[in-house]
């Protein structure tokens, strides 16, 4: 292993997930390749469909088989393969080296027992402590998100959405995880809780040198907290950079369809450009760039063969047949932005 | 003078609940121009679905008078208010629950022509079928299938076809988009924009996506629990946001460029109960500017404080020299 690779907390290679049903299989992942540098933040952007949940579920080996079918050269967390992990090992692994923040903060909270029971829970499987430690761990846990200790012993329904998500944070970096995955984590709930839950996620991860996965549909979110993106479609990555490259140089039509569709605040005359048709269905996927149908610069020949990520400077890498054919094409966005 | 097709005064819809009365829409004044979009935002809770709901008498008000087209509505029979609702509609969040699973596409639409007796005869009714699901860019082969089979925008769509069947003046639109992916969103928004201009409808637009309402309204109203706290033309709302709770809103929107610095207006504490709210400003408790002497001591009012730009903060008001 050289140096360069030790200094990434998470590496896929060719990362397929199809899920076998009756009505046909779902291609839900088609072959990512991904790979996060320490305390860094990536945000995975996509529609719904897209396969970024499913993705991060196959990271932590949670999908369900039977239907699901995880397929992929390489998958490692910290440099420990989680591939071959036994059952009793990777329990190990989740919750303490990689955790995960579900969206609906909701359903992710067990209502017949206490918060602070839930939070010591991890903490006595992992830090290998007593009940009481444990519990007292959890009050200073509470307090860090910004929730009063004494209110460890009340349930979930006594709690707001914001607070509830707060919970599901604190249970997430109770054991201070290397990895932390975020599933929509702020998408139930309301602006001004969001920026407040943002802002504190923010704060934990520079104190506690988190490396974190943001899956999120809002690109305001992602321009807010992540160092890199990567776009999703239809279970491909096709566009992946830092923040700059993707944001200031945005080379697919599929990412620019994204900016477009999204009402511009400054400027409410801006007419909206919604990207036409809709997101192929995943049991029969188009044989070229899974985008075409709906790309207005698509050609013929994209829709003969699916583009491979190709890097086009920096870490900045593009997935579009346009741009090996012709060095000079350049998308709308690219033209008005210079 | 403007033409006002809806004028709201004094509305007010209390719930029963066994800790006394959950004051959900408490006083609350507008007039709408005919033509035009109000949006009404705020955040869950803050009593804007139920706004749109009394005002079309889907649930009963508590107090207030609703005129729409000069004639007081609020105090109609059920037969009259039947008869009143062809002219008034509502496009619901969720285009998954609004939608009778066991109907077709066809059969949704028509419902409500076959319901007021509109058109009559199949050919013609199918012929206007045919003639809505065209207007909202639904394809014609879709005619027989069931809402399962189709995507969150298809059904949105239909929503709007069933809304626009009795060609309505009003059309009160529920969160229309919030179900939705960001790019059938945008082609919602724009059909949604098409049709008022086609058809000169007059919408009320409810959303708690302030990005979406700026794009979308003439006017903005910001409800905070129960009551409305701003109103402006759009513009004016974001550009000169007066009041601390729509400053603090507008503040939290991210924004998806780069580089964007801004100062957040950070808020505090909790929130106040919409249960038998005590008389004094409901966002007081939040609020980083709340000062106990002026905030506390009465229920503020809406004042106009610029042409067309009304506050209820009598902080605020009192800068600006007003006698609260």
């Amino acid at each position: 292993m050289d140096k360069n690779e030790e200094r990434d907390i998470l590496r896929i290679e060719n990362l397929n997930v199809r899920f076998e049903t009756e009505d046909g299989v779902v291609h839900a992942v088609n072959g990512i390749d991904m790979k996060l540098g320490y305390r860094k933040t990536l945000g995975l952007v996509g529609e719904t469909g897209a396969g970024k949940t499913t993705t991060a579920l196959a990271m932590l080996r949670l999908v369900p088989n039977p239907p699901g079918v995880v397929e992929c050269d390489r998958l490692e967390i910290d440099g420990q393969d989680v591939r071959g992990m036994s059952a009793s090992k990777l329990e190990q692994v989740r919750g303490k080296e990689i955790s995960m923040i579900f969206q609906d903060p909701m359903t992710a909270l067990n209502p017949v027992f206490t918060v602070g029971e839930q939070i010591a829970e991890s903490i006595e499987i992992h830090e290998h402590l007593s009940k009481e430690k444990a519990l007292e761990k959890a009050g200073d846990m509470l307090e860090l998100v910004g929730i009063p200790r004494q209110r460890a012993n009340e349930y979930p329904h006594q709690f707001s959405g914001g607070m509830k998500q707060r919970v599901v944070i604190a249970i997430a970096l109770a054991c201070n995880p290397k990895l932390l995955i975020a599933d929509e984590p702020t998408t139930a709930l309301d602006v001004t809780i969001q920026a407040q839950v943002l802002e504190l996620m923010n704060e934990l991860k520079e104190k506690y040198d988190t490396s974190m996965i943001m899956i999120t549909h809002d690109l305001g979110i992602v321009a807010e907290v992540c160092d890199d993106v990567a776009v999703m479609y239809a279970g491909r990555i096709v566009e992946q950079g830092s923040l700059e490259e993707v944001y200031g140089k945005t080379m697919h039509p599929y990412t620019e369809g994204l900016f477009n569709s999204l009402p511009n605040i400054k400027n409410r005359q801006a007419m909206l450009k919604p990207i036409h048709g809709l997101m192929p269905d995943p049991t029969n996927l188009p044989e070229g760039c899974a985008f075409a149908p709906r790309c207005n610069y698509a050609t013929e020949e994209c829709k003969k063969a699916c583009p491979a990520l190709r890097n086009v400077g920096g870490t900045h890498m593009v997935a579009c047949v346009r741009y090996e054919k012709d060095p000079n094409f350049m998308i709308d966005r690219r033209k008005q932005n210079g | 003078m403007a033409d006002n097709i809806l004028e709201v005064k004094h509305l007010k819809k209390y719930f029963k609940t066994s800790r006394g009365m959950l004051h959900a829409v408490d006083d609350i004044n507008f007039t709408l121009e005919r033509g035009k979009t109000l949006g009404l935002v705020g955040e869950s809770g803050c009593g804007k679905s139920t706004t749109g709901r009394v005002i079309l008498r889907l649930l009963e008000p508590t107090d207030g008078e609703i005129i729409f087209e000069g004639k007081d509505i609020s105090k109609l029979s059920k037969s009259e208010m039947r008869h009143m609702r062809k002219d008034m509609q509502i496009i619901f969040q969720d285009p998954f629950s609004s939608l009778d699973p066991k109907k077709t596409v066809s059969q949704i639409i028509a419902e409500p022509i076959i319901e007021n007796k509109i058109i009559k005869g199949k050919l013609a009714r199918e012929e206007r079928v045919l003639e809505l699901m065209d207007t909202v860019g639904l394809a014609e082969r879709y005619i027989n299938t069931y809402p399962h089979e189709l995507d969150g925008g298809r059904r949105q769509r239909i929503g709007i076809a069933r809304a626009l069947a009795m060609e309505p003046k009003l059309i009160i639109c529920d969160e229309p988009v919030s179900a939705l992916d960001v790019s059938i969103q945008a082609q919602i928004l724009n059909l949604l924009k098409d049709l008022q201009k086609k058809l000169g409808l007059t919408y009320i637009f409810i959303t708690h996506d302030l990005s979406v309402v700026n794009h979308f309204s003439d006017d903005i109203a910001v409800m905070y629990l129960g009551q409305i706290v701003e109103k402006a033309p759009a513009e004016e709302l974001f550009d000169n946001p007066v009041h601390p709770y729509t400053q603090a809103l507008l503040s939290a929107i991210p924004i998806p460029e780069l580089g964007h610095q801004r100062q957040r207006v950070q808020l505090k504490g909790e929130i106040t109960s919409p249960i038998e709210p005590p008389a004094e400003c409901r966002f007081a408790k939040r609020c980083l500017m709340c000062n106990e002497e002026v905030c506390k001591k009465t229920v503020p009012q809406l004042i106009e404080i610029s042409p067309n730009h009304f506050v209820a903060c009598p902080l605020k008001q009192k800068e600006l020299g007003f006698n609260v």
